[in-house]
């Protein structure tokens, strides 16, 4: 009886647990031991470049397909599918029936869940006028544009009001405006109690949005914790220009400062600010511009999971 | 299970709406129409050929007299086997060169001419290209009866006619068992390949991801086939009542003059229904197991035409069951799950007892269950890829 309350409150603390998940695609491993714990009521990017996993591991946790081994809680259920009324999802390949009018997709989405049809029409009514979009309620999918039908599909991934959201790349292919309107969308969730997790290759909107993030490379998770927890792995950079090119104050640079034109540019020493700032002030350097910059996520990514996912990720983008 | 069951039913209620409110339902339900215009169509050809196939005519070169005695005889053997089967003979008075008459009918084209009898009654002689026994052995009887004088007139015998003897009926039943199979048939086999393009709209549109992140797929294959097998009663009850229309407009007595099934008309039909349901259930489970696998509508056109023979094949063996219902091939036809119900219904129209239909139908619904499993567990291991790599002879405890 003990132990089954342990486990029911530690299943109200983490919305989703997976344990060495693995997943074999005929020769490819796709997912090689990820194992993370989704705090409930947060932001969990799943960051990575294409093919590093994360849709994979998200389908095995909705419970799309089953693990080669391993094993996963969704909301303290290990049969992911019998979860699945308290589960929104939005798969990285959008679909909707061409033919059904936005309303009806909304209602039919709520009822896959298990929302009764007409309870899901008034709620689907209620979100189009939410969100300024009632007159597309009548017009079929396929006469809206792609970033509409999308809208439409996120708005069907909520009707029911699930306990946990899952968002598979679901910035790509939004104009600025509902990518802006998505990210709020997704802070309104949260602050309703709701898990949300999201995978993508876009780093500025994890750094944005998340509380937690996991990195993951060639199907491993090579980092998971907090935002801050990744950038602390960084130590700060400094920015220095100075009127003096030489004197004692030199000896306070580290060895492998670089030149940025007229910058020195180089980690914070482990000393701090502190003794550096004096070093400059007492050699007389003549402090032109200082800063301290804390690093990025992306600065963080690169350290992580290594320039060359870095270097897949910005060219996805940029795609 | 009430999940399961809910989960089915919003995947038949999409399908179902899907498809009876297309406008394409329209010409689904107009289908019937293009094998019976078909039906029409080569029954005229049919006729035609048979037409230019029918009795050969043979002339006969006799003084009147003789002629009229062998017509006389071949108008009362025509009373007994019919027109069409009895030999046409047209006669033609003597000319003195025999040889260029025959010759000469023997070349005619009005009325196209097989052969030529010559010799009168006395010593007849036949020249042409006949080439068939029984043509010569009729105009031999011809012979015989003209010369034996004076052909005598049937016996009139008073017939009282019940409608129905063991024979009539045995022969009716079997008639409505070979129409009932064939109009089994042809719908599933119609039917077919839309329960095979079934899935590929979801997983063209990729809608399949969402549902099969909500529900469990054997209840999204469940919905989709109870969806079709609605939308196909809805058609199969328009059509039976436009037949029985269309009968009672055209046929004497209309539908109470159709031979009455082993089970009586009422049982028959709701049986009909059954096994139609089952039929299709079992197919279509199949088929939506095989047309799963298919990505695109080229990959399930491909694959109709082996699906359509596989078919063929068991209509044509639960055929075997037709008035030989306790032989072992008909035993085994009504065992085996995909020719059980085509094979049952036949039963239903020639043998009255019900329990065999009882244990049939729970048999070929415990077979749709099997089917369903086994292809929704297929669907998520080959579409799908899920799982964990298992040996084949472990895939069934996956």
């Amino acid at each position: 009886m003990l132990r089954q309350t342990i486990a029911s409150s530690a299943s109200d603390q983490i919305a989703v647990e997976a344990t060495d998940l693995v997943k074999d695609f005929g020769d490819t491993r796709a997912v090689d031991g990820i194992s993370l714990a989704v705090p409930t009521g947060s932001i969990y990017g799943l960051l990575g470049p294409n093919g590093a996993g994360k849709t994979t591991t998200l389908r095995m946790l909705l419970g799309i397909i089953d693990p080669s081994s391993g094993s996963r809680l969704v909301l303290g259920r290990d049969r992911p599918l019998d979860a699945a009324p308290e589960i929104g999802y939005l798969p990285e390949e959008r679909g909707l029936y061409p033919a059904m009018h936005a309303r009806e997709a909304i209602a039919f989405m709520g009822a896959l869940r298990g929302l009764p049809l007409a309870e899901g029409r008034r709620r689907a009514d209620a979100l189009l006028a939410e969100h300024n979009l009632s007159d597309w309620g009548k017009k079929p999918i396929r006469t809206l544009s792609k970033g509409m039908a999308q809208i439409v599909q996120l708005l069907g991934t909520i009707i029911h009001k699930p306990r946990l959201i899952v968002l598979d790349e679901p910035f790509a292919g939004l104009d600025a405006i509902n990518q802006a309107r998505l990210e709020e969308m997704i802070r309104r969730e949260t602050r309703a109690g709701v898990t949300v997790i999201f995978s993508t290759h876009v780093i500025a909107h994890a750094e944005r949005l998340c509380e937690q993030v996991a990195i993951i490379a060639k199907g491993r998770v090579v980092f998971d914790g907090g935002v801050d927890e990744a950038r602390s792995r960084l130590r700060p950079i400094v920015r220095l220009r100075t009127r003096k090119s030489d004197g004692s104050w030199r000896s306070a640079i580290p060895s492998n400062a670089r030149r940025e034109g007229d910058e020195w540019v180089f980690e914070l020493p482990e000393g701090g600010p502190e003794p550096l700032l004096k070093a400059l002030i007492d050699g007389g350097a003549g402090i032109e511009t200082l800063a301290i910059e804390r690093p990025g996520l992306h600065d963080a990514f690169v350290a992580i999971a290594g320039d060359k996912a870095a270097a897949e990720m910005a060219q996805e983008k940029v795609q | 299970m009430m999940r399961f069951l809910r989960s089915a039913f919003v995947v038949a209620r999409r399908d179902f709406s899907a498809t009876v409110l297309s406008k394409t339902f329209i010409f689904f339900l107009l289908a019937p129409l293009f094998p019976a215009a078909m039906g029409g169509l080569f029954g005229g050809i049919t006729t035609r050929v048979a037409g230019q196939a029918e009795r050969p005519v043979v002339a006969v070169i006799a003084p009147k007299a003789q002629f009229e005695r062998l017509e006389a005889a071949r108008d009362q053997l025509t009373s007994a086997i019919g027109d069409q089967a009895m030999v046409k003979i047209v006669g033609f008075s003597p000319e003195p060169d025999l040889a260029a008459q025959q010759k000469r009918l023997l070349a005619s084209q009005h009325p196209p001419i097989r052969a030529v009898l010559s010799g009168g009654l006395d010593h007849p002689r036949l020249v042409g290209a006949l080439g068939d026994p029984v043509t010569v052995g009729q105009l031999k009887l011809l012979i015989a009866e003209s010369r034996a004088g004076n052909v005598e007139p049937a016996p009139d015998i008073p017939v009282t006619d019940v409608h129905i003897s063991s024979g009539s009926l045995e022969a009716d039943r079997a008639n409505t068992a070979m129409i009932a199979q064939a109009v089994l048939f042809f719908l599933t086999l119609m039917l077919s390949t839309m329960v095979m393009s079934q899935l590929i709209e979801e997983k063209s549109n990729k809608i399949i991801e969402v549902i099969a992140a909500a529900i469990r797929i054997d209840a999204m294959f469940v919905g989709k086939l109870f969806a079709m097998l609605s939308a196909s009663i809805l058609a199969l009850v328009v059509w039976v009542s436009a037949g029985a229309l269309l009968l009672q407009m055209v046929k004497h007595g209309g539908v109470q003059s159709l031979p009455t099934p082993a089970v009586g008309w009422p049982g028959f039909l709701a049986l009909g229904m059954v096994y139609f349901a089952m039929n299709y259930l079992l197919f279509g489970a199949a088929f939506l197991m095989i047309g799963a696998q298919a990505s695109t509508a080229r990959e399930v056109q491909t694959m109709s035409l082996p699906v359509t023979f596989a078919q063929m094949l068991i209509f044509a063996f639960a055929a075997t069951a037709i008035n030989a219902l306790d032989s072992p091939i008909a035993l085994a036809a009504a065992a085996f799950p995909l020719s059980s119900p085509l094979t049952m219904l036949a039963r239903a129209a020639e043998e009255p007892a019900w329990w065999p239909h009882v244990v049939a139908i729970l048999w070929q619904a415990l077979w749709v269950a099997l089917i369903l499993r086994f292809g929704a567990k297929l669907f998520r291991r080959t579409v799908l890829k899920s799982g964990p790599r298992l040996p084949w002879w472990r895939f069934g405890r996956a």
